[in-house]
């Protein structure tokens, strides 16, 4: 591929999923997108740039988006934020809806699906405590083909190894040959629906928490400012952000900010103002909602 | 240092076993069957236990149980490693006291993430 095909195929990726390809990617490109040029029937890259061109050629262009889209996924992906959700998010969240028992959760990149699914086996396994309530958790993706593998919920033995325990496994998985299915009862929990977080996502509704992992870092900074704008409309005022460990909003954004010693958590800036009433204090409080660690929430207030 | 005890009748995966687990820090000890993994123990009880189950002498799953009665049994964390992937051997392991199960093949990245989940590392 020359290097004003590397060009083209840069701005054909960032037109069309807002994927910002840095140039050491070269490998990444090569490796992702050889077996469609192949299936393709070209020969070479430079071939499939030239017919990514070509007005017409839409299966083609969207392969190549899915294709340079696609993260790897594990079960309980970096644990951390599973920690979060069960520990701080679902804690706050059980006292503050307890009058409407309802929790909507939104995997904004779904992939192929352990990610919604870790977080409905969290939910199964908090047990009575989530008797009588309503559960909405919502995956997206901007690829289909991944999306579909993440509804048949088929994984192989590799994928059932990482980060699952094997008690889950046996719990919420059932043997299909050398593959691991994941109980209709937990694909039920999960509505997966195709989104391209570059346009409007409104109709979503609003979520109490939003997962947002790994995916910010495909785009350039306007692009991360306008979408974080985007998501802080798409939750009520004490509703949480998770992003990736290495992610941050710190000079894209004021409309979030840091849970304080959470490390990928954030919530609306207006949690941490409400000093006395807001909800940061229990999400800050790192505990159960029964017992709110108060002086982390008095220092979260003075910070506000 | 933790200590881990690596029981595998091939050489090499006790090999690949120890590459792997010294990388994350792990004093390996080798025993080649559940009769050699037992006495072991009676010298000196390891912190973890990478076990397989289908053996000479004494499988994994007879070692397990005798460990578990022995005194000071109940202290190792054990992962079993084997080619048994079926529900059922997976849940007699788990009932006769393992704490974590691996499926043959594995690599580095599931040893990893196995002996996370049950706090080794």
């Amino acid at each position: 591929m020359t290097p004003n095909e590397f060009e083209n195929l840069k701005k054909f990726l960032k037109d069309r999923s807002g994927l910002v390809l840095s140039n050491d990617k070269q490998y990444l490109v090569e490796s992702r997108l050889l077996p469609i040029a192949r299936t393709a029937g070209m020969d070479n890259l430079s071939a499939l740039v030239q017919g990514l061109q070509k007005p017409g050629n839409r299966q083609l262009q969207e392969d190549v988006v899915e294709a340079m889209t696609t993260n790897e996924s594990f079960f309980f992906r970096d644990k951390t934020p599973f920690d979060h959700f069960k520990e701080i998010m679902m804690p706050h969240v059980l006292e503050a809806r307890s009058s409407t028992r309802s929790v909507k959760i939104w995997c904004a990149a779904a992939s192929t699906g352990q990610e919604p699914y870790s977080l409905s086996i969290c939910l199964k396994e908090m047990g009575p405590k989530m008797a009588g309530w309503r559960t909405r958790i919502v995956g997206t993706d901007l690829s289909t083909e991944v999306l579909e593998k993440a509804k048949a919920g088929i994984y192989s033995q590799f994928e059932v190894q990482r980060g699952l325990p094997i008690q889950l496994l046996l719990k919420y998985f059932e043997q299909k040959g050398d593959m691991w299915q994941i109980d209709a009862g937990i694909r039920a929990m999960v509505e997966l629906r195709k989104l391209n977080l570059l346009e409007s996502f409104s109709h979503l509704g609003e979520f109490d928490i939003i997962f947002c992992r790994n995916v910010l870092i495909y785009f350039d900074q306007p692009t991360k400012s306008e979408i974080l704008g985007r998501l802080a409309k798409a939750m009520p005022v004490d509703g949480f952000l998770v992003l990736g460990a290495a992610e941050t909003v710190v000079g894209l954004t004021d409309a979030f900010k840091p849970v304080p010693g959470k490390r990928g958590l954030f919530q609306r800036k207006e949690a941490f103002a409400a000093s006395t009433t807001g909800s940061a204090k229990t999400a800050a409080a790192g505990g159960s909602a029964t017992t709110p660690a108060r002086p982390l929430a008095a220092g979260l207030g003075t910070r506000a | 240092m933790k200590q881990c005890l690596v029981v595998d009748d091939s050489s090499v995966i006790r090999k690949v076993a120890r590459r792997i687990l010294e990388d994350l820090n792990f004093e390996i000890s080798e025993a080649e069957d559940g009769q050699q993994a037992l006495d072991a123990c009676r010298t000196a009880m390891p912190d973890a236990i990478l076990l397989d189950w289908n053996m000479p002498v004494m499988d994994g799953l007879e070692f397990l149980t005798s460990l578990r009665g022995e005194e000071g049994g109940e202290k190792p964390i054990v992962v079993f490693c084997t080619t048994e992937n079926d529900v059922a051997h997976i849940a007699r392991a788990i009932r006769a006291g393992a704490n974590e199960y691996i499926m043959k093949p594995f690599d580095r990245e599931i040893v990893e993430a196995k002996f996370q989940e049950v706090g080794l590392i």
